[in-house]
């Protein structure tokens, strides 16, 4: 019910913060906490020192420049679900983080940095595009989210590093997304859910395709399969469907109280076809400037 | 007759039928109210409980001496100490005896092994990660199919001469009368099904804070508790503390649903505690505690058999059930009835034999099974027979409602005595089901059925039409470790007019401090907001039995009419006093007393109560007040027809509510916007139960739904909206003619949603998923049915 | 650590461990119990505050990460039920043993800042994070909607 003791440093700014989290064994950051402190409250985390970055100012950015979408650090789930600046998959997963209280507190870049094979925005990230800005005692980097990834629960952050802002990538032209998550109710991971991302060239066909899937492999996983499928060919039920297939195929599900690993596969082709129908009806959707 | 009696009282005094606004919203809009945890003691310790993360084991030993060592530890307790008091273990509601702390071995994963009382919460916690236990596992049993088998590992070896996992027997109804009448059928319909554990899960958690003083030698014992009075009754027999002595306090309840009926081994420890260390001790559980160790509901595995003639007739019902008891047999029912009071499965319909036969194993499970709005086990019961008559309708090709309506008892065999010694007291089953068919536009529906499974879509409409059996219950049949199941009321009414009214029940939100002074209200003409209700402490309010099992209108609200009518007797004889008149001449409405064929002449009820202190005939006793003790003549019978309306995504399995309506015959309703506050929470419980809401055990024994991530409670977003209709057919034996109704919804509504789920389903063949009806088992429904694979 | 959290109006400072839930800060430092407790995965909202304004479960922010800021509690609504959601889940039925209802009433309060005439979905959606067992939520939709009627501009 209770975490176990530990030292607490509230950081006022991203060196001290990083500085503060090399500085002993057994550190970590806490931004919106809405994962770190349930864990903590049932024991399966016992950090010594938690290093609050909530205090910093400027890590609430949240703009789009330079064809991206600046997520910082401290931009809270709700927030994302509130705002005109997100679109496709992004605008489609917000509402569905959790509940609306966790994504009061809850922030996408710890969610990303959490790397829960049930968290919903790494498989968006991953059918968008984006990168991870980590900043650490050597200086500031960009991983792309494809290398950032890197096993359950596990990201590929130096000790001394903290992740200040996400940038996904907007796309230029005719695009649509769409997140399909099944969730046995609001506040549930998802059973198995579907990022779609669709981009159009001029003459219709796909000229970009990003499929991503949550929950029913060990982690996040792009269905690089699919999107070779779907790019440069012309939108339609058949192709999705086919899409659908590889999705279906490339997945590893596992059988436990949510459900067979048979019918989770078939709902990740069934949803993978939904999103991909989705993302293509947005796509082709008069802008809304 | 079924239309709603309207209230011959004014909205001023507020008496039965109206739907006066909560007396005790106030403190609780304003977080004041007053629940377990809020209270505290000067010198208050807290108590936290070590639990074994494995399922059965032998204890070799434990080490408790690094916890006992950590600053703000005061003390640690073990099942060997608790011995030397002869505490170790306790007795159960059923009979049985449960462990306090574990001595020898630990028999489910959650139970109670050890104790630990500190300063403050937090340290308790940090405590229990130092005691050092040594387990020594044995064989795990997690079904009592299992556990009934031949060479399975016998779970109580604490009990002396028992060689099995075999809990109980029992059976009621005509095995012969029963065969005989098989022998004539045209066909047998069988249905298999098991209704899977369950648990109430209260938003409030239970507790208890024990002040135990030795110098004054009171028990002071705050605890979350539907029964108060029983349990003092049960500390004074397990602790050996005089009864007199003790007093229990439940107060404010955040919820209960016949969680808060047993007791737990972390009542008697932190009593124990505060005993010897003659501090207030205070234990609240978490929520993990609650869903692994605390009364869990249901756990039935069922058959059911249907004797019918082609043409749709019912002539018998066979049962056989066999229930998973859990490590210990610790459910709260009546004695002589091991299984509840399941028997009502005959349900609704009209059919001369029946036989049931029970039987109950120990599983390395937590114990329980009668809990949960269960009415003692007719959740499973009504269960069993709306979906075996369902399933019948399909096997003979005849409409589900056309069934029902074929086989109903009619309105006029009322009083109706079923094959398995249950009297019926009052209903009109066609009027009900009909009123819901037509609201819920049945004949439309099914053409839509038709037209949309033409394209291969799949809608379903669900029906059952249940019947209760509440309010036990008679002293001749009923009682729980011999206490007999009477009820009390205490009403006192003061100089000024204002009265005072104490009762044996419990609210858990209920709304009892309305309800009850709305009877009185009604009997008396006192203005309802003129009526103070007392409950739940023991040294102020008379004895009873507690609330469950939808019991305190039928039997705390009949001895509060009865003492109120008591009351308005000497309140009359006082009144033709005042009036110079004769006492036969006295009539009294809406709190006037006044003269027959005298008009004019007339006192109030307030003229009356000060007569009463300063004014009275010679040779009668001063005051206005009295006690009644209520042995109710039978049980209640409230009843309904709910009808459920879904869409089923072939794709995914993935099915949604569409229309729930739900049709409530509870008797006469003392606050009809109460009641039905009672019965959307019921409502929401059934889809709860019939989509997502199970405890289960993986093959070693971990229990999975301990917490409330894998234990699923639905949101306002999942939750169906609910259509409310009702008819009222009084009892006839109820002093105000009232049935019950808290437990209708949750016993009746599953069945409305599992056979909506099935009938949209039927046309392929399907005629069973048990529940919940994950999408997953909806899929594998459909893809079996079709012979297809994925 | 030392802390000071302004809860309904008032400073309060203490002395507290990093580890102290703001949810038993409310309920044992400062005193005020009608914020609950109803689970331990952060899946209830009994224990619903508003944190400088905005609705959190109170079991999952530290105490010291509220130092500096305001917190509302149910108390904070008043102590006559005079404020219009209170007024409307009395009205209404919204609540039946109360438990659930401190935090379902500042999740409301909160919404109805944010949008002050919304559809029965969007009350269901608001208030998907508080459980609620005796209701089944049909009539705390009702209050929710009743006190945003009651609170609506008039003309």
């Amino acid at each position: 019910m209770f975490p176990s003791k530990f030292d607490y440093v509230a950081a006022r700014s991203v060196d001290e913060a990083i500085a503060a989290k090399a500085d002993g064994d057994d550190v970590r950051f806490l931004a919106g906490g809405q994962s770190l402190l349930p864990m903590m409250k049932t024991r399966l985390a016992t950090p010594a020192k938690l290093v609050d970055i909530n205090p910093i100012p400027g890590l609430d950015t949240l703009e789009r420049s330079n064809g991206t979408l600046r997520v910082g650090a401290l931009v809270r789930h709700a927030d994302l679900a509130r705002s005109d600046l997100t679109f496709g998959a992004v605008a489609s997963a917000a509402p569905w983080i959790s509940d609306p209280l966790v994504r009061n507190r809850g922030t996408l870049c710890g969610s990303v940095s959490h790397c829960d094979p049930e968290g919903d925005w790494n498989s968006v990230l991953l059918a968008t595009g984006a990168d991870v800005v980590a900043r650490g005692r050597n200086g500031e980097r960009v991983v792309p989210i494809t290398d950032f990834v890197t096993g359950v629960f596990t990201n590929s952050l130096a000790d001394d590093e903290m992740v200040t802002e996400v940038r996904i990538h907007v796309p230029a032209g005719n695009a649509g997304g769409s997140y399909q998550k099944l969730e046995r109710k609001v506040g549930d991971y998802a059973t198995v859910a579907v990022a779609a991302h669709l981009e159009l060239a001029g003459d219709g066909t796909i000229s970009r395709a990003g499929l991503a899937l949550t929950a029913v492999a060990p982690i996040n996983t792009k269905v690089t399969a699919a999107e070779a499928l779907l790019t440069g060919e012309a939108p339609s039920d058949d192709l999705f469907a086919e899409a659908g297939e590889l999705a279906a195929q490339a997945s590893e599900p596992r059988s436990d109280v949510r459900g067979s690993a048979e019918w989770k596969r078939n709902v990740v082709r069934v949803f993978t076809r939904r999103a991909l129908g989705a993302a293509a009806a947005e796509a082709r959707a008069p802008t809304k400037g | 007759m079924t239309t709603i009696p309207k209230p011959t009282t004014p909205p001023e005094i507020g008496g039965i039928g109206h739907s006066v606004k909560r007396h005790e919203d106030d403190r609780l809009l304003a977080g004041q109210g007053n629940f377990l945890d809020d209270h505290v003691l000067p010198g208050m310790l807290h108590m936290a409980i070590l639990r074994s993360p494995v399922p059965h084991a032998r204890i070799n030993s434990i080490d408790t001496s690094a916890a006992t060592a950590l600053d703000g530890v005061v003390a640690v307790v073990t099942g060997e100490l608790l011995a030397q008091y002869n505490l170790a273990w306790m007795p159960t509601l059923s009979g049985d005896t449960q462990a306090v702390l574990a001595t020898d071995k630990v028999r489910f994963q959650g139970q109670e092994v050890a104790a630990v009382i500190a300063t403050d919460p937090y340290t308790a916690e940090d405590a229990l990660e130092l005691i050092d236990v040594d387990y020594e596992l044995l064989p795990v049993i997690t079904s009592p199919q299992q556990a009934m088998a031949d060479g399975a590992v016998v779970i109580r070896d604490d009990k002396e001469g028992q060689t099995t996992n075999h809990v109980y027997d029992w059976e009621s109804g005509d095995a012969a009368e029963t065969d005989a009448a098989f022998a004539q059928a045209d066909r047998v319909v069988t249905l298999e099904t098991h209704y899977p554990r369950s648990h109430p899960a209260p938003l409030e958690t239970c507790g208890c804070l024990a002040d135990v003083n030795s110098t004054t030698g009171q028990a002071t014992i705050y605890l979350t508790s539907q029964a108060p009075h029983a349990h003092r009754t049960v500390f004074a027999m397990v602790a050996g503390l005089p009864e007199q002595n003790i007093r229990i306090i439940s107060p404010d309840l955040g919820g209960g649903f016949g969680n808060k009926v047993p007791v737990y081994p972390g009542y008697v420890v932190a009593t124990a505690a505060s005993l010897v260390l003659q501090r207030p001790v205070k234990w609240v559980e978490s929520r993990t505690e609650n869903l692994i160790s605390t009364g869990f509901a249901r756990d039935y595995y069922m058959k059911g058999e249907l004797a019918v003639t082609d043409e749709g007739r019912i002539l018998a019902l066979r049962v056989n059930m066999l229930s998973d008891q859990g490590a210990f047999y610790s459910d709260a029912q009546p004695t002589q009835f091991r299984a509840g009071l399941f028997h009502v499965v005959t349900g609704s319909y009209d059919y001369p034999a029946a036989h049931v036969k029970c039987a109950g194993a120990y599983t390395n499970k937590a114990p329980g099974g009668v809990a949960y709005r269960c009415s003692f086990r007719i959740t499973e019961a009504s269960f069993m027979i709306e979906r075996l008559v369902q399933t019948a309708a399909y096997e003979l090709g005849i409409d589900p409602a056309e069934f029902r309506l074929k086989n109903f008892i009619q309105p006029e065999q009322f009083p109706y005595e079923t094959p398995t010694g249950f009297l019926y007291d009052s209903g009109d089953y066609p009027t009900a089901l009909r009123t819901a068919l037509g609201e819920v536009g049945y004949e439309e529906l099914r053409a839509e059925q038709a037209r949309l499974r033409d394209e291969g879509k799949l809608m379903g409409i669900g029906i059952a039409h249940f019947t209760e059996a509440v309010g036990a219950g008679p002293s001749k049949k009923y009682d729980i470790l011999g206490l007999k199941m009477i009820d009390s009321a205490e009403l006192r009414i003061h100089p000024t007019g204002k009265a005072i009214l104490k009762i044996g029940v419990k609210t858990q939100g209920q709304g009892h401090e309305t309800t009850f002074a709305q009877i009185v209200a009604d009997e008396l003409g006192i203005p309802v907001t003129d009526i103070k209700v007392m409950h739940g402490d023991t040294d102020n309010t008379p004895y009873g039995l507690g609330t469950y099992a939808s019991r305190s209108t039928p039997v705390a609200g009949a001895a509060t009419a009865v003492v109120s009518r008591e009351l308005a007797e000497k309140a009359k004889k006082i009144a033709a006093h005042l009036l110079e008149a004769s006492d036969q001449d006295i009539e009294l409405a809406n709190g006037q007393f006044s003269v027959k064929g005298t008009p004019g002449k007339s006192v109030t009820i307030q003229d009356v109560a000060l007569a009463a202190y300063t004014n009275l005939p010679d040779g009668m006793d001063y005051g206005l007040e009295g006690v009644h003790y209520y042995d109710p003549p039978n049980l209640t019978y409230p009843y309904g027809s709910y009808v459920v309306v879904v869409d089923v995504d072939p794709e995914t399995g993935v099915w949604k509510v569409r229309r729930m309506v739900a049709l409530d015959d509870c008797g006469v309703r003392i606050n009809p916007m109460i009641v039905e506050g009672q019965i959307h929470g019921g409502l929401t419980e059934g889809f709860a139960k019939s989509s997502m809401q199970w405890i289960t055990f993986d093959e070693e024994g971990n229990c999975i739904g301990s917490n409330l991530m894998d234990y699923l409670i639905p949101t306002a977003w999942e939750t169906p909206r609910f259509e409310l209709l009702a008819t009222c057919t009084p009892s006839p034996h109820h002093p105000i003619g009232a049935k019950g109704v808290g437990e209708s919804a949750t016993v009746g509504s599953p069945a409305a949603y599992v056979n909506a789920v099935i009938d949209a389903l039927a046309h392929l063949g399907v005629r069973n998923i048990d529940m919940p009806l994950l999408p997953d088992r909806v899929w594998s429904a459909i893809q079996s049915a079709q012979g297809s694979s994925a | 650590m030392e802390v000071t959290v302004t809860v309904n109006g008032t400073d309060y400072t203490h002395d507290v461990e990093p580890r102290l839930l703001l949810v038993d800060h409310v309920r044992t430092n400062v005193g005020l119990t009608g914020t609950h407790i109803g689970c331990d995965t952060t899946s209830c909202g009994a224990c619903t505050v508003l944190l400088d304004g905005v609705p959190v479960k109170a079991c999952t922010v530290l105490a010291v990460q509220a130092d500096g800021c305001a917190v509302t509690t149910v108390e904070g609504l008043g102590a006559d039920g005079s404020h219009p959601v209170q007024a409307a889940f009395k009205e209404e039925h919204g609540l039946q043993c109360g438990f659930c209802t401190p935090g379902m009433m500042l999740v409301a309060t909160a919404l109805l800042e944010e949008n002050p005439d919304p559809t029965d979905d969007d009350v269901r959606w608001a208030i998907s994070g508080n459980l609620c067992r005796c209701t089944g939520y049909m009539n705390i939709v009702k209050a929710i909607r009743a006190a945003a009627s009651a609170t609506a501009p008039v003309g």
